[in-house]
């Protein structure tokens, strides 16, 4: 029993999804579109994990084998974006770091040396 | 088993009575909310990654309401304790916290995307919410996820996936190096 609703769990993250959307859109520090990002991803972490507790059909981890892997399908997602997160943060830092060795600007919107 | 079944297939109509549940994830979420916000409206960056970090130990409280709780452990050590010490790391290293370096300009790009954003979230909170309304009860197991289950299921099922993303930490790992050692 729980008294809390599904809808609630995926207000919080879709709120949290567009805080990031519009945090990337409106900053210009690329360190803070970064953040912005990392609160995308965990909106969505958020909803993968409130999906899977107020799974539709339930299914009991042992039952059968393909049943019980779907039931756990949601967290292992989780768990491999918070992988990738980390790896992008790793890699997105080196490259801020690199760009900022190169040039002293932090404008993120001064940087378009690929525009066409 | 069948009352699981019975309670997913008939979903009761939303009666929304104020429980300590609610009441406990409505301080979360609010919460959670400010410090996204916070994280977004913050001039200077290390505010920014200090909001971003309360952020991440609310969804972590989030994640235990949820049963989750081996996803709250690790959105703690992972998010609070490897990838915010590594932003907070470079941020300090690039001295951004100078204000005046950050002030953001005038421009109509924030009306813009404040705009975009509102519009969006009305459009999908319209489109996805009204039909999961009624969803009030959780439909997993009890001890869907410990830490014995999740193990159980990354290793036996999902063990693919788990070496595709080792292969991805290490590609990120000597990317990161030849990043910070290249000279530019």
């Amino acid at each position: 029993m729980s008294g809390v609703p599904l809808a609630a769990y995926l207000a919080l993250g879709l709120f949290m999804f567009m805080t990031g959307v519009v945090g990337v859109v409106i900053r210009r520090s690329p360190i803070v579109i970064f953040m912005c990002i990392e609160l995308m991803l965990n909106a969505v972490n958020l909803t993968f994990l409130a999906f899977a507790r107020y799974q539709f059909s339930p299914m009991v981890a042992g039952n059968s084998f393909k049943e019980g892997q779907s039931a756990m399908a949601g967290q292992m997602m989780v768990i491999f974006v918070m992988a990738v997160a980390a790896a992008e943060v790793a890699v997105g830092l080196g490259i801020i770091m690199a760009i900022f060795r190169l040039r002293d600007n932090i404008d993120i919107d001064e940087m378009n040396l690929l525009k066409g | 088993m069948l009352n699981l079944f019975a309670a997913a297939a008939a979903p009761k109509m939303a009666g929304f009575a104020i429980t300590g549940e609610l009441l406990f994830f409505a301080a979360l979420a609010g919460l959670a909310m400010l410090s996204a916000v916070g994280v977004v409206a913050f001039n200077n960056a290390v505010r920014s990654a200090l909001c971003l970090v309360l952020n991440f130990f609310v969804l972590a409280g989030i994640y235990f309401t949820l049963n989750a709780e081996m996803m709250g452990i690790t959105q703690v050590v992972v998010y609070t304790g490897a990838i915010m010490v590594l932003f907070l790391f470079v941020i300090m290293l690039l001295n951004l916290s100078a204000p005046a370096l950050l002030q953001d300009k005038n421009d109509p790009k924030t009306a813009v995307g404040m705009t975009l954003g509102m519009v969006m979230f009305t459009l999908v909170a319209l489109q996805v919410l009204p039909g999961l309304m009624s969803k009030t009860e959780p439909g997993a197991v009890d001890g869907y996820g410990s830490p014995v289950n999740v193990g159980r299921a990354l290793f036996t099922g999902f063990v693919i996936p788990f070496e595709a993303v080792s292969i991805l930490l290490l590609i990120g790992i000597v990317g990161s190096i030849l990043l910070a050692k290249r000279r530019f």
